[in-house]
């Protein structure tokens, strides 16, 4: 308990759990305004997360590799299946989706700085590719999303990979959101909107009804560019495991699955925090879908990339330990450019936040001019820095999860194993399904 | 069969893989194949229902389809002229750009899905979202349309000689609609509007660019946003 709470309790006045005054704060707010809640970011809860595990590490009967001497691989390829030009990215964590819209072009340029200086690949987001971050970015995933705003067969082309976007982890189920303080008119213009409308784009892809139709789909998208690129499925994490199935089925060379941590730009809080299931409890449901049908971790296989809530190179090898051949990273990619920045501290709390808790992103009052469309913020952010700083923080994560890699005795990040791993809780033991550390027990694996 | 009034070559897809159809309307390299000349056009014949039958094509090329074809016909289409000479599965002109698409006979849903431009013409009937998420493309339909038609329409212009199915219009942006029969009902946000005389003049050009000059423009109503929900409020809730 602390001091406040300590305080109030002496007085005999007692917090409730269930109408805690977070929650009695929101029912004020909507009898206030009569409408829900929007922000950004990730669900908030507390979830089962990588923090729940634990690497075992060499010993006796593992032999560790030399930390700084050993060699200790970390490229990765991505969408060999069925594409003549696959992505070989340098370490395996890439820039998710973001869309120029919601972010400014100068933190778009950013991310393809900062993932080109690194050597992985950025993502477009529902909102069209532009020249700064096709400009600067070595691979660049081109999102292929339901409102297909800015969708041509130029910027097409000119993609490293295409991602097909079913859904996103914050909000599996629902559409793309932007809000008419953010449609600017060069957004309005490459997204074919009036300027300053509320954008709500289609939660369905307008062509396509279900995994039959998806084949029918991708193969169209491989006939318009030549059999030449990778073709991602992203899903956002609730059935993994048979979602996963049918976007191999349907001819994936890649599958995303985002956890709901995961960010978005602009969603309502009760979807960010009610639906979907924590990147944990995805991950294995993904893999044993790739390992029954024969794909996963092999030469013509289909890759996993993960993303939700990745924060630290041990979250990294966490991942990969649990079967995903690379990561995607968001919100700890904004924050790396400089998002939250506690310098701006007085300038958050003049628009109602504090830095550390900014997740208004769908205002465009972004005091640190990344996720706004007003020149005048936007101007105040620099993309070579901001790219500079993404990639020395792209290297941490890459030598910590190597650090780790190399406490485990293996030569290659993509090395690491369920095996390595021991789960601190039950319920992380039962969705990552290791053991509970110190047992050999695996809630549900009937051991 | 409509004559192509350019140098022909004939592919056929019963003895010739679709990758290679493809290939070669697009310009790449194909080994064993010659690439077509500028102006040298495509007949397809024995389509037999495949799909993503000349996709992606990226210039002023006459291709003629002998026959019916699946999904996502014509595909991304730019700058190419394509007439089908037969039925086409969904999607037919999805995302086209510019350039022209003729069915001459029906189309499944979502004709013209997300366009940007050029014309799409079905001389037939058209399913369920037909012009859906449309950006400018202009699509003449000679029958009637299926339901949820133009659904999230944000620019372009969709002539109807027939009727239109239920929610036509849901949530339309800038689009325009225009309908000669009847509609089952509008979707929300969706309004008849006046008929002005700039209107009856751009229906007359559509009509007449798609080979329907005989309709007298004063016979269609005019459909499109009420722009009530451009902004969102809660007072607004019950219409969507």
């Amino acid at each position: 308990m602390n001091d406040h709470d300590l305080a109030l309790a002496r007085r005999g006045l007692r917090r409730s759990a269930t109408f805690d005054p977070a929650t009695i704060h929101d029912i004020q707010r909507a009898a206030a305004t009569g409408i829900y809640d929007i922000r950004g970011g990730g669900a908030k809860r507390p979830l089962p997360h990588f923090d729940d595990l634990l690497f075992l590490g060499a010993s006796m009967s593992r032999y560790p590799l030399e930390g700084y001497r050993e060699r200790c691989g970390t490229d990765v390829v991505l969408g060999g299946r069925n594409a003549a030009y696959p992505l070989h990215l340098a370490i395996p964590v890439t820039i998710a989706g973001m869309s120029f819209g919601a972010l400014s072009g100068r933190a778009k340029e950013a991310l393809g700085r900062g993932a080109s200086e690194a050597g992985t690949s950025t993502t477009t987001g529902d909102g069209g590719m532009t020249p700064e971050e096709r400009g600067q970015s070595k691979h660049l995933v081109y999102q292929y999303l339901p409102s297909r705003y800015g969708m041509n067969p130029d910027d097409l082309r000119s993609a490293d990979a295409i991602e097909i976007v079913l859904g996103q982890g914050a909000k599996p189920g629902g559409g793309g959101m932007l809000l008419g303080q953010k449609i600017s008119e060069r957004v309005a213009g490459m997204r074919t909107l009036p300027q300053g409308i509320d954008q709500r784009s289609a939660c369905r892809h307008p062509d396509w009804t279900g995994p039959d139709d998806l084949t029918i789909k991708i193969a169209e998208l491989r006939e318009i560019t030549g059999w030449e690129k990778p073709i991602y499925v992203k899903v956002g994490a609730s059935r993994p495991y048979y979602d996963v199935k049918l976007a191999v089925h349907a001819g994936a060379d890649v599958v995303v699955v985002d956890g709901m941590q995961g960010g978005t730009a602009a969603t309502q809080d009760v979807f960010i925090e009610n639906v979907g299931i924590p990147t944990l409890a995805a991950i294995p449901q993904a893999v044993r879908a790739l390992q029954e049908l024969g794909v996963h971790r092999k030469a013509d296989g289909v890759q996993l990339v993960v993303s939700g809530g990745i924060r630290n190179g041990a979250d990294v090898a966490k991942a990969l330990a649990l079967g995903a051949d690379a990561v995607a990273i968001g919100t700890a990619a904004l924050v790396a450019l400089g998002d939250n920045d506690p310098r701006l501290d007085d300038e958050y709390r003049a628009i109602g936040s504090a830095a550390g808790y900014y997740d208004d992103y769908q205002d465009g009052r972004d005091p640190a001019g990344i996720s706004t469309q007003d020149e005048e913020l936007a101007a105040r952010f620099d993309p070579v820095e901001g790219g500079r700083r993404l990639a020395n923080y792209l290297r941490v994560l890459t030598m910590e999860a190597q650090t780790i890699a190399r406490a485990c005795g293996k030569a290659h990040v993509t090395h690491l194993e369920p095996e390595d791993l021991v789960a601190l809780t039950i319920e992380a033991a039962a969705m990552a399904r290791v053991p509970l550390a110190g047992t050999d027990w695996v809630p549900g694996q009937g051991r | 069969m409509d004559a192509l009034t350019v140098p022909t070559r004939e592919v056929d897809l019963a003895t010739t893989p679709l990758r290679t159809l493809n290939a070669l309307l697009q310009g790449r390299e194909v080994t064993g194949e010659t690439p077509l000349g500028a102006d040298e056009g495509v007949t397809v014949v024995n389509p037999r229902g495949a799909h993503a039958v000349a996709v992606g094509l990226d210039a002023p090329r006459q291709v003629r389809v002998a026959g019916h074809v699946g999904y996502y016909a014509a595909g991304m289409n730019q700058r190419a002229d394509v007439v089908i000479e037969g039925n086409a599965g969904v999607g037919v002109a999805e995302n086209m750009m510019s350039g022209s698409v003729v069915v001459r006979g029906n189309v499944s849903q979502s004709a013209g899905a997300t366009a940007h431009g050029g014309l799409l013409v079905v001389e037939g009937d058209a399913a369920a979202r037909c012009g859906i998420s449309m950006k400018g493309v202009d699509i003449v339909v000679g029958g009637s349309i299926g339901h949820m038609s133009a659904f999230m329409a944000q620019a372009g212009r969709l002539v109807v000689r027939g009727d239109a199915g239920e929610a036509l219009g849901d949530s339309i942006y800038e689009a325009r609609i225009y309908v000669r029969g009847e509609v089952a009902s509008l979707g929300a946000d969706c309004v008849a509007k006046e008929m002005r005389p700039e209107h009856l003049e751009e229906l007359a050009a559509l009509l007449k660019a798609a080979g329907f000059e005989d309709d007298d423009p004063a016979a269609y109503t005019r459909y499109g946003s009420a722009r009530t929900l451009y902004h969102f409020h809660v007072d607004n809730a019950s219409a969507y």
